[in-house]
């Protein structure tokens, strides 16, 4: 039932001094009709992943994957020709900034109509219906009007449901959102994702949104992955991994965030000190000792740490397993 | 006009009174353009110590407002005053002297062609306050406050990352201690965990300096946590008004009742809420008449395109509705 | 008093893969072929230019009428006495090469002084005040722009005739527009950024900012225009001389050589071509030296 099937994926860029690993070893699935969350902070690697995906990366990078299936389908061998194909038709994306991922020489009548034109055989006039009936169902009134306005013309919120309506133009299996309501205020970034919401029952799309944001993962996600310096430190429902977090990370992460009415005002927040590691050359053990309350010698090994499983799709990347995790919390003080 | 702050011997750190600015766009040699109200009237008081956190949209006007503050901008009308003084036009060095800027932009708020010491010196240096030594030695000390190593003196914005650079940007705002502090977004451009570390400095600094902030944020997660009071701006005036609790607890105007409702807290299961604000997004040269905010209101009375609504105080609230009337 | 050290054991992004500015620009430069072998040649010409009096054989405008025309030292009547071979007055022409590149450099270098002065004074000014200033100055530069520079050029030399001091300054008030152009653009990009408003509440006057917030940080199109510039005097100059309103004989510009040998050019094409090719090596090294800053400086602006 899993319409996107990822295993082992990396991305490898070599540079000037030494090879960058923004992407390492990371294993999910998508089912239909669900959404996964791909959350973490800048520089984890999480939009390098959608890239890889879509088989997007710039040229000097390198994908490698032992397996990566859409609809049943790899994707690892495909053709250029045929990964434009799926690309926009039966897997797309959205971008975070609309004002530049929506070409500002062209009205939206014409980009939305280009890209049903480009994968399937449909005449102007059917292409232009469909433009209006998705422009009406993203909520933008008299829609026909709209056809031939600029992006310019366009307010953000406007702009990003564009985006979404271009998104869902060939009726996509997948979407893939990288950031879809960052650049948008927190009125319209309720609206988007209520949207993105109901589009996606009504049409069966599953979908992967890539944020930073914890708020909208925890309101939005079924699943979440949450991700860093190039890993993934912890999966599960969005339930387990916000009510029981097992990672350091995400523990710290989720104490870094005010939450009105539970956190109280003026006090300190919890932050994780330090900075994220640099991801060129031999990395070993695990990347995130350098910040950990809970590091000892055995984070420091030569090899990878690997993933714990703690049940059935949930799992947390740690040399602790949750008993000792538990004990080592409660001895730190922590909690 | 504030009976809501009470406080013994409040101190009024700065204050506007009925501040406007008007640009006029599309402007042409040939045609004077069209008027777009930037900050519409605006009347603030903010108290010695206090942090006031300005929220609202793209489009209301608190950028405006905080460049205003700042000297970087005249009003069109109206006053402004700094611990008592009024500001008169371009008294750009005066008000340096008490009002310092917190951008948003860790990236673009350093000068990349220039060294750490540099950028953190500048106002001390264009004061002429001090000789080489003495600036020297004031830099170091803010360096260390703000927890930036002395290594980084000499590194380029480039060489640090986005947290280092906010840090920067704190100790170039407090290195001549100013008296009041216009934070712009101050953390909306950083990790979450870095977020949480610059917030923490900031308030650790304002006990430790005295400082007033004014923080504009559209994080009202933020907001919440490090402002006293909170005032709501749309489109160019404060709609509502009042110390955080109150705020938080009871909300009066339904702008921020909707903004209230938007922020999306880590808390799973519970959905994302329908703020019901309509898609009918005002445009700020042609503002909708009577209450601005009329088309997208849900709770809209009869009166409310024809009549502006005038400020009333209700229940340790300023607030600018009909339904209060 | 919660502050918290941002170092850490293991090496950062930051630490590993930025280098100061200065020091990144120094790599980029030394790897660009445009810029060393551009750089290289023109390095070349310059030196040629400064040290003419000790390394031109013979004096430039010493007129020899018994040995007119001896052709260059790949012809059989070549000799070596005359390297380069002499012109139809016998004056030697590698002296004259050597001493022309005097005089090419000095307009070159001389016009786009003065027009980088008067095109990025205006460019600065218009992209940083901007409103009322920019559109007049943008009406300026428009003007500017619809003239013939060519005509101009000549006009006014008819006018007033023709020296090298007038050349110069001729051509010095004429080609600032590209500089206007730039320069407006560059500024008006860095003009609204955090740093320049987080100067002025620090209470610095104008011209400081313009000095020390902008201009660093638009040097970088300055330079790229200015080679572009000294390019395009060059050519100007040697166009004015062809046309007999420029440098005046005898001075040995390239652009003048080529004139007075356009009568022989079907019979003994190297007295042409010659001074042709030093003004072709002149040029394309400079313009190489001009795309190589310009690769060169530019990615390092898109951060």
């Amino acid at each position: 039932m899993s319409i996107l099937t990822v295993e082992n994926l990396s991305v490898d860029i070599p540079l000037a001094g030494g090879v960058l690993h923004p992407v390492r070893d990371i294993s999910f699935s998508v089912e239909a009709g669900k959404t996964l969350a791909i959350v973490g902070e800048s520089g984890c690697g999480k939009s390098l992943t959608s890239l890889a995906i879509m088989e997007l990366l710039p040229t000097a990078a390198t994908r490698s994957a032992t397996r990566l299936d859409f609809a049943g389908q790899s994707l690892l061998s495909l053709s250029e020709r045929r990964m434009s194909d799926i690309r926009g038709d039966r897997m797309s994306m959205i971008f975070q900034d609309p004002m530049t991922s929506l070409n500002p020489a062209y009205p939206i009548g014409d980009q939305l109509e280009e890209s049903l034109l480009r994968h399937r055989k449909v005449t102007r006039r059917e292409a232009r219906d469909r433009a209006v009936y998705l422009l009406e169902k993203v909520g933008i009134t008299a829609a026909e009007s709209r056809l031939g306005q600029y992006p310019h013309q366009l307010s953000g919120g406007l702009r990003q449901r564009v985006m979404i309506a271009m998104g869902l133009m060939c009726g996509p299996e997948l979407i893939i959102a990288d950031e879809p309501t960052t650049a948008l205020d927190v009125t319209i970034q309720a609206q988007i994702l209520l949207l993105l919401a109901d589009l996606q029952k009504e049409f069966g799309m599953a979908l992967i949104l890539i944020t930073h944001d914890l708020g909208v993962v925890a309101r939005v996600a079924d699943r979440v992955a949450v991700m860093y310096a190039g890993q993934i430190v912890e999966t599960g429902t969005a339930e387990q991994v916000f009510r029981e977090p097992t990672h350091p990370y995400t523990r710290g992460l989720l104490e870094c965030i005010p939450i009105p009415g539970k956190t109280a005002p003026g006090s300190p927040l919890g932050s994780i000190p330090g900075i994220v590691p640099s991801l060129i050359g031999e990395l070993h053990g695990c990347s995130f000792r350098d910040r950990c309350e809970l590091a000892h010698e055995a984070c420091a090994v030569p090899e990878i740490i690997p993933m714990r499983e703690l049940d059935a799709r949930r799992g947390y990347r740690c040399v602790l397993d949750p008993r000792s995790m538990a004990g080592e919390i409660a001895e730190a003080g922590l909690q | 006009m504030s009976a809501v702050i009470a406080e013994k011997e409040p101190v009024t750190a700065l204050e506007t009174v009925d501040v406007r600015k008007t640009y006029h766009v599309g402007r042409g040699i040939f045609s004077g353009g069209r008027a777009l109200h930037a900050v519409n009237g605006v009347s603030l008081r903010v108290q010695e110590g206090s942090v006031l956190g300005l929220v609202g949209e793209s489009g209301c006007g608190k950028t405006t407002l905080a460049k205003m503050l700042l000297g970087l901008e005249t009003p069109t009308s109206g006053e402004i005053r700094v611990l008592g003084e009024a500001v008169g036009s371009f008294d750009r060095k005066r008000m340096a002297r008490r009002v310092q800027p917190i951008f948003q932009d860790p990236y673009s708020s350093l000068n990349p062609r220039k060294s750490i010491s540099s950028i953190i010196s500048l106002p001390l240096r264009v004061h002429g306050l001090g000789d080489r030594a003495e600036v020297a030695r004031r830099v170091a000390e803010i360096m260390e406050l703000v927890g930036l190593p002395r290594r980084m003196a000499e590194c380029y914005p480039s060489q640090l990352s986005g947290g280092q650079r906010q840090r920067v940007a704190v100790a170039r705002a407090l290195i001549m201690k100013p008296e009041v502090v216009i934070c712009d977004e101050p953390t909306s451009a950083l990790d979450v965990s870095v977020q949480a570390q610059i917030l923490n400095l900031l308030q650790d600094l304002r006990t430790e300096l005295g400082l007033t902030y004014i923080v504009i944020s559209h994080n009202l997660a933020v907001v919440e946590h490090i402002a006293t009071e909170v005032a709501v701006m749309y489109l160019g005036r404060i709609v509502e008004r009042a110390d955080t609790r109150t705020l938080f607890r009871d909300p009066k105007h339904p702008y921020t009742k909707a903004l209230l409702a938007s922020v999306l807290t880590p808390e799973p299961g519970l959905g994302v809420p329908d703020t019901r604000l309509g898609l009918a997004f005002p445009n700020p040269v042609d503002p909708p008449s009577g209450c601005t905010f009329h088309p997208r209101c849900a709770e809209v009375l009869e009166k409310c395109p024809r009549e502006a609504p005038q400020m009333r105080v209700v229940d340790r609230t300023e607030v600018e509705c009909h339904l209060y009337n | 008093m919660a502050v918290t050290h941002t170092d850490s054991r293991l090496p950062s992004a930051e630490e590993i893969l930025e280098p100061s500015p200065a020091a990144k620009l120094r790599r980029r430069m030394l790897g660009h072929v445009g810029i060393t072998l551009g750089g290289g040649v023109f390095l070349v010409i310059v030196a040629m230019a400064l040290l003419a009096p000790w390394i031109a054989p013979h004096d430039p405008y010493l007129q020899d009428l018994a040995h007119r025309l001896i052709p260059p030292i790949w012809h059989e009547k070549g000799t070596w006495e005359h390297v380069l071979g002499t012109d139809q007055f016998g004056r030697d022409y590698l002296s004259r090469i050597i001493y022309g590149a005097r005089i090419s450099l000095l307009i070159g270098i001389a016009a786009m002084l003065i027009s980088g002065i008067i095109g990025t004074a205006m460019g600065v000014v218009a992209g940083y005040f901007g409103g009322r200033i920019d559109m007049a100055i943008t009406f300026v530069i428009t003007t500017r722009l619809a003239m013939p520079v060519i005509l101009i050029a000549l006009a006014v030399v008819a006018l007033i005739g023709s020296s090298l001091q007038i050349v110069i300054l001729v051509l010095g008030f004429l080609i600032w527009d590209r500089f206007a152009v730039v320069m407006r653009s560059a500024t008006q990009q860095v003009r609204n950024l955090d740093y320049v408003a987080a100067a002025q509440a620090a209470g610095c006057s104008t011209l400081r900012i313009i000095l020390t917030e902008i201009m660093p940080n638009v040097v970088n199109s300055l330079i790229v225009v200015a080679t572009v510039e000294v390019a395009h005097a060059v050519i100007l100059e040697a166009a004015l001389s062809f046309l007999g309103l420029g440098v005046q004989p005898p001075l040995p510009s390239w652009g003048l050589m080529i004139s007075e040998g356009k009568g022989l050019m079907f019979f003994l094409p190297w007295v042409i071509a010659i001074p042709g090719t030093a003004l072709f090596l002149l040029i394309l090294s400079v313009n190489m030296l001009g795309d190589g800053m310009r690769d060169v400086t530019a990615p390092e602006n898109r951060n």
